[in-house]
């Protein structure tokens, strides 16, 4: 099975990454966000109800809607921190933020658990600084413009209804849901991100070459 | 494999989803245009209401073999099997009755079908009765029919998906941001009808985004939205409902702006402060949902013959299928259930006495009212007087009346002729009249000020004494015209004397340059 990958490609001044980011994150994971499972006797089991939230952005002018769940927003909103925080604040700068969905495939020991992915989303992050307010107001507008394309896109590919992980026995649940929150239940995902400097250049690329310089001294 | 023909519980299942589906579309777009942000409740424990699966449909999964959604005789608890709207599809999405009554009205019975569209008309109205559409959702079906799907499973789920994906395209569309703006100047309303897709009141190069689409063994369920890109405001609408306006008046003082609106109903909401609903016919439960709009007190209100009023005509609508009543709709804060209560007559609901929408704030009034402009300090356009104390000013008693004002300020022509009354509208011009400024004292209300402890024995004034003593305070003999005139007649022929003796001293001049370097 091939991982499906989904690129979305934005263009923010450094305040408005926070927003920008949680607003795709969670129109992402509202899609792929069920109710919880609550197995019972003879095999049976319901699922609870996910309930939705709108948000207004601050620097923005846009509104998203989200999974109502304190945990889940916590969760989304630290991993988004750390990619603002390594971004730098408010420099010009690029960067990308992936959610990927996974499942996990048990392994007999030693081996750990496989993660295999299914899904992911890489977001490509351009940061612009602005000279002026009304630069800013306008960047403000257009950028809301461009998040609706995007949440627009987003809904597109997951209405394509591709590949989406079988419902799983009480047995296996863990192995395709984060069963760890306790009012939704999200497939199981995980929120990376790299940094690249101004100079187009990842750090990880620019790691990897002052070590084969060092070696080769 | 499924057989090519439904069986009889799939097709039960795949109507009763439909059904429910087309319900909570529209419930979902009419909330999203409340005006209102819109917030429910994760709930982790289901209700004795959930549905129920049985496990046996995971097992068929594996197996694909058809298996009903849920078997009524081995679930253990049979009130499991009771549905609860609230929780359909396992979202939350709360149930408006008004909106749900409208929608199974319009639906009559049927269900959204090939060539049996259901429509969500978004429109805007002004409140000088002036309205254009926004946007047009569309939930369709065509022939290209999926057999192979599993009704009780993969269709609920993915029914499900394009609620969420409702829910966040809903927040995108340009009505969106008009729809939270909606107050005194506008209202947002909807009206559902059901047969053919009508965009032709969207305008010019609207756009259209498909939310998705969901296959079934009868058809495929799309579901789309159409939606207007020029915003710039149209006065002649294919479905005027009032009379023709040409361009853009502001019209404060239009009894009944948002008077009928045919079968059209308002997405409302509760502003903050706001105590009553702006529509009569609003039932007394449904008090919590008020309207916006804000009204005018009675005495700014009703210029008898005025132009613009809103007719009370009933539009006429081409559009085929069951059509929505006239009802007015009100918004249910979060957490709470409006028991639905529909009234009669749905255009007495819409013709409301009350007076909406006006921007309040023009204090003008009384008709017999000259308005005058009171002209600043040096300012030589004549101003013109207040004339009357129905102004609401305070001490408008004491306010002068019809004698000149400025005949000892130099700086204001004198008037011209007494204040006269004028309509109120023409009454905002300048009369001509120079009736205004004057002695600045002249202008203020003259009140005995005799504050506690005020008098002081070391200067024999009282504060009021003080302050018009004071006010005017004489020129500075500097900035004169004279003196400016004799000091430069005197500085001419002091002039040379001045030379001589900076001559003779210029040997001190040269040290004190010396000293600077």
């Amino acid at each position: 099975m091939n991982c499906r990958s989904e690129a979305l490609e934005v263009s923010v001044e450094g305040r408005q990454v926070d927003e920008a980011m949680l607003a795709l994150l969670h129109t992402i994971l509202l899609h792929r966000s069920t109710g919880k499972f609550h197995y019972k006797k003879e095999g049976t089991y319901s699922i609870g109800t996910v309930g939705t939230q709108d948000i207004d952005c601050d620097f923005i002018d846009f509104s998203f809607v989200r999974v109502s769940s304190d945990e889940l927003d916590r969760a989304i909103r630290k991993a988004v921190g750390e990619f603002k925080d390594a971004m730098g604040n408010g420099m010009d700068g690029m960067g990308q933020i992936s959610l990927e969905f996974y499942q996990k495939k048990k392994s007999r020991w030693p081996f750990s658990d496989e993660c295999i992915p299914w899904e992911v989303w890489s977001i490509k992050v351009n940061v612009v600084n602005l000279a002026n307010e009304q630069e800013r107001q306008i960047c403000r507008e257009k950028v809301g413009e461009k998040l609706g394309e995007k949440v627009i896109n987003i809904v597109e590919v997951i209405n394509r209804h591709e590949y989406l992980p079988k419902m799983p026995t009480q047995s296996e649940v863990d192995n395709v849901f984060d069963t760890s929150l306790k009012d939704v239940q999200p497939y199981l995902y995980k929120i990376t991100f790299q940094i690249t400097d101004t100079l187009g250049t990842s750090v990880s690329t620019t790691m990897r070459r002052l070590i084969k310089d060092t070696l080769a001294l | 494999m499924m057989d090519s023909d439904l069986s009889p519980q799939d097709k039960k299942d795949l109507d009763k989803f439909i059904k429910f589906f087309a319900l909570k579309t529209v419930q979902v777009i009419v909330q999203a245009r409340l005006g209102e942000k819109v917030c429910t409740r994760s709930l982790s424990s289901p209700t004795g209401s959930d549905w129920v699966c049985h496990n046996s449909f995971l097992f068929s999964q594996l197996i694909n073999l058809p298996v009903p959604f849920f078997f009524p005789e081995r679930v253990v608890d049979s009130s499991l099997i009771k549905l609860k709207y609230f929780h359909q599809f396992n979202l939350a999405i709360k149930d408006i009755p008004e909106v749900t009554h409208e929608s199974k009205k319009a639906l009559a019975g049927q269900l959204p079908g090939i060539e049996r569209s259901m429509c969500v008309e978004i429109s805007l109205k002004t409140s000088e009765g002036d309205s254009m559409e926004l946007e047009t959702w569309c939930l369709e079906m065509n022939e290209k029919c999926d057999k192979d799907i599993k009704v009780s499973y993969t269709v609920y789920n993915r029914m499900s998906l394009l609620l969420k994906s409702l829910l966040a395209i809903t927040r995108v569309t340009p009505a969106y941001k008009l729809s939270r703006k909606q107050g005194h100047d506008y209202v947002i309303l909807y009206r559902i009808y059901f047969g053919e897709v009508q965009l032709t009141g969207l305008g010019e190069g609207f756009q259209t985004v498909r939310v998705g689409v969901v296959g079934t063994p009868i058809g495929t369920i799309t579901l789309s939205c159409a939606y207007r890109t020029n915003l710039a405001f149209m006065s002649t609408r294919q479905f005027e409902r009032t009379a023709p306006i040409m361009g853009i008046i502001i019209d404060h003082f239009v009894e009944r702006p948002f008077g009928n609106v045919g079968h059209m109903h308002p997405c409302n909401y509760r502003a903050p402060g706001e105590d009553e609903g702006a529509y009569n016919g609003v039932e007394d439960s449904q008090e919590v949902c008020t309207t916006s709009f804000s009204t005018s007190p009675p005495s700014q209100m009703g210029v008898p013959g005025k132009e613009g009023g809103v007719p009370q005509q009933v539009p006429v609508q081409p559009c085929h299928g069951a059509q929505a009543e006239h009802r007015r709709v009100s918004s249910c804060p979060p957490a709470d259930h409006v028991p639905a209560t529909p009234s009669s007559s749905g255009e007495d609901a819409e013709t409301s006495s009350r007076s909406v929408g006006v921007k309040s704030g023009s204090p003008c009034g009384v008709l017999e009212t000259t308005f005058t402009r009171k002209v600043g300090a040096f300012v030589n356009k004549p101003g013109t007087q207040v004339t009357t104390a129905s102004l609401d000013l305070p001490f408008a008693a004491f306010a002068p009346r019809a004698y000149d004002l400025e005949e000892n300020d130099p700086m204001v022509q004198p008037p011209e002729s007494s204040a006269t009354s004028s309509p109120l509208q023409g009454s905002l011009h300048s009369q001509g009249s120079g009736e205004s400024g004057g002695p600045a004292q002249d202008d203020f209300v003259m009140v005995d000020f005799k504050p506690a402890f005020s008098k002081d024995d070391l200067l024999p004034m009282d504060l009021g004494t003080f302050y018009r003593e004071f006010q005017n305070p004489p020129q500075l003999t500097s900035l004169t015209i004279d003196v400016s005139s004799q000091s430069m007649a005197e500085d001419l022929d002091s002039l040379p004397e001045k030379l001589a003796v900076y001559e003779k001293n210029i040997d001190e001049f040269d040290a004190f340059v010396d000293t600077l370097q």
